[in-house]
């Protein structure tokens, strides 16, 4: 069975003639450790499917269990536990509070949860500095760059060590250069064992993942399944694609 | 990092929208505390010029056979010849529970003496507390001392013609006449006042007393219940609350106190929709955030804490300076409302202090449930979409 199990998952919005289908019955099995990307046209689905995948957008029918669990089963708060526990979000604008500091940022999904104010903090140090700013803890988000914001955003979703990434346009505001930067380091930590899911417009980026969806209308039209990235992240591999 | 952390940062970066919320609930708070204390200061003002109205409790002998109505008041019957009070009894009076509520005891000895051939009503008073007791009394001339000399109402001077410095003689004791009362439109004007002792001695009654006046009134005096005192240490008197005054006395408090009420409530519900508004616009504001906390695995009760917290940190602080505010406002207000004649500076009280602090976090946490609810309500999805 596989990690993540999504069934004929659909997703109307309104209702009578004003019905739109945003996903249409999306099956998708993703096993613990892969990285996917996910393809699509702006209004494709892909966003509301990322947010379905994470917990935060019940289906209109279909099911999708996390390790063998029925996510939209459970209560508000058990879904809020799920995505404490299992998600780690990375959004394409960031979204760091400025009022914070990037420690400050960091430590946000650990605010409630039980823990030392020792161990929190060392938390947050030891995850920026997987993403190499442990140096800039203690700098205010608008002292940092684009690019370095972004992977504050990277080291807020894996503080506490969530299983799966969810990564929405995480190049999106970067230019090349940075955008490869950000790629590594999901490389990376997709490389310790956690599943990463990236939504992306960029076929360049969506290269770096070993599977690539591509979804049209709210339907899966196309799935690679054969991507492979080498360690600097180019990709090293010629690209097969099969009609779904 | 804890959700009250996150508050406080909050608050530091949104000063201004803190502030206008602590403003509004400052001035709510301030304008409570300081309707409160002026009334209560008014009132003491207000007790403290009525007391000048003189007594408000009488004692009179239990008995059936006269009536007698002074001061155009009912006081009920008495027999001058019959029964009367010991005067060792009234000492009795400053043991009531209520004692400290007593601010003067006049005991007054009555008895009817005939001067150049007019029969008049002799009276035997204590000077000292008369003074508290018929404020309003103005003597041409001076008080006579406790030991000689009368005082005659403004009546009985024109028509025995009595003037300060004449002798009066009743029953062969000829006692000098110290002073005439203006005219006060009582019964004091046909009178003649004499020092108790030296009006005992002319009427033979020495050690015994017709009525005693009691003023007692300030701020919270239970005067029904200290004329049950009276009675219990006073059993062969009649005492007797004089309801036109105490009525009118409290009539004029409870109106102070329903105004101020009435505008406490008024600029509170002013101050709440300013939190309530504000607030609203604050979760507005902060839907993209709340949306972030949510998707990191925040409870919606997760939520509801860190607006309320906000909420009451900034209420708290509110509470604290509206007391200060008000209290101080109600020192400078205060000679305004008295005439300058208030009683000195306002004192700090813990009390009002504590209740202003927790009302004032009740009320911005009240305000804030609805836009609480909201922020807690948001659907985490709809709050991407605003990403």
């Amino acid at each position: 069975m596989s990690y993540i199990d999504a069934k004929n998952l659909f997703k109307e919005y309104g209702t009578g003639a004003a019905t739109v289908t945003a996903v249409g019955g999306v099956n998708l099995q993703i096993n613990a450790g892969e990285f996917v990307a996910v393809m699509g046209e702006s209004g494709s689905g892909k966003s509301t499917l990322l947010s379905m995948l994470g917990g935060l957008n019940a289906p209109t029918s279909g099911s999708f269990l996390v390790d063998g669990v029925d996510v939209y089963a459970l209560t508000s708060d058990g879904r809020a536990d799920f995505r404490q526990r299992s998600i780690g979000f990375v959004f394409q604008n960031f979204h760091l509070l400025p009022y914070l500091t990037l420690a400050e940022n960091v430590m946000l999904p650990l605010a409630i949860v039980k823990m030392g104010k020792k161990q929190k903090l060392a938390a947050a140090i030891d995850a920026l500095g997987r993403v190499g700013l442990s140096d800039k803890a203690h700098r205010l988000p608008n002292q940092i760059s684009g690019g370095e914001q972004e992977r504050v955003a990277i080291a807020r979703a894996v503080v506490n060590h969530p299983p799966i990434i969810l990564a929405d346009e995480p190049t999106g505001n970067l230019d090349t250069h940075t955008g490869s930067a950000i790629m590594k380091l999901l490389i990376a930590l997709n490389h310790e064992g956690i599943t990463v899911i990236m939504v992306t417009h960029s076929n360049e980026y969506a290269h770096y993942a070993r599977r690539l969806i591509r979804l049209s209308d709210g339907r899966v039209v196309d799935e690679d399944t054969e991507l492979q990235c080498s360690q600097s992240g180019r990709v090293n591999a010629d690209r097969t694609q099969r009609k779904n | 990092m804890t959700l009250k952390n996150i508050v406080i940062s909050n608050l530091r970066r949104r000063k201004a929208r803190a502030i206008f919320v602590l403003v509004g609930l400052l001035i709510g708070v301030a304008t409570v505390v300081g309707l409160i204390s002026l009334v209560q200061e008014m009132k003491e003002d207000i007790n403290h010029k009525l007391e000048m109205y003189g007594a408000n409790i009488l004692i009179v002998p239990k008995t059936e056979n006269l009536s007698l109505t002074y001061g155009g008041m009912s006081l009920g019957g008495f027999s001058f010849d019959m029964q009367e009070i010991r005067q060792e009894e009234v000492a009795k009076i400053k043991t009531i529970k209520n004692a400290a509520n007593v601010a003067a005891v006049g005991p007054m000895v009555l008895g009817p003496i005939t001067v150049g051939g007019h029969r008049i009503l002799l009276a035997g008073v204590d000077f000292t507390a008369a003074q508290i007791l018929r404020p309003w009394w103005s003597v041409k001339g001076k008080m006579p001392t406790r030991e000689d000399g009368v005082i005659i109402g403004s009546d009985a001077s024109r028509i025995i013609g009595l003037k300060p410095g004449d002798k009066v003689t009743v029953r062969g004791r000829a006692l000098p006449v110290t002073g005439v009362l203006e005219a006060t439109g009582s019964q004091d004007d046909g009178l003649i006042f004499a020092p108790l002792a030296v009006a005992q001695g002319i009427l033979g009654k020495q050690g015994r007393i017709s009525m005693v006046e009691v003023a007692a009134l300030c701020s919270g005096c239970p005067i029904p219940e200290m004329v049950k005192q009276i009675s219990v240490v006073l059993p062969s008197g009649n005492v007797m609350a004089i309801q036109q005054v105490v009525k009118g006395r409290m009539e004029t408090i409870s109106h102070f106190q329903k105004f101020s009420y009435g505008v406490s409530a008024l600029v509170l519900l002013v101050g709440c929709l300013m939190v309530l508004v504000t607030m609203m616009g604050s979760v507005r504001e902060r839907t993209v955030e709340i949306g972030i906390f949510r998707a990191m695995g925040y409870r919606k009760s997760h939520v509801l804490r860190i607006i309320l917290l906000e909420a009451g940190i900034v209420a708290a602080v509110a509470g604290i300076a509206g007391y200060f505010a008000g209290v101080g406002a109600t020192g400078l207000l205060l000679p305004l409302f008295t005439q300058g004649q208030g009683h000195g500076a306002i004192s700090l009280d813990p009390v009002m202090a504590a209740a202003a602090f927790l009302a004032s976090i009740m009320l911005g946490i009240a305000a804030s449930l609805y836009p609480a609810l909201m922020a807690a309500r948001l659907d985490p999805n709809e709050a991407l979409r605003a990403l």
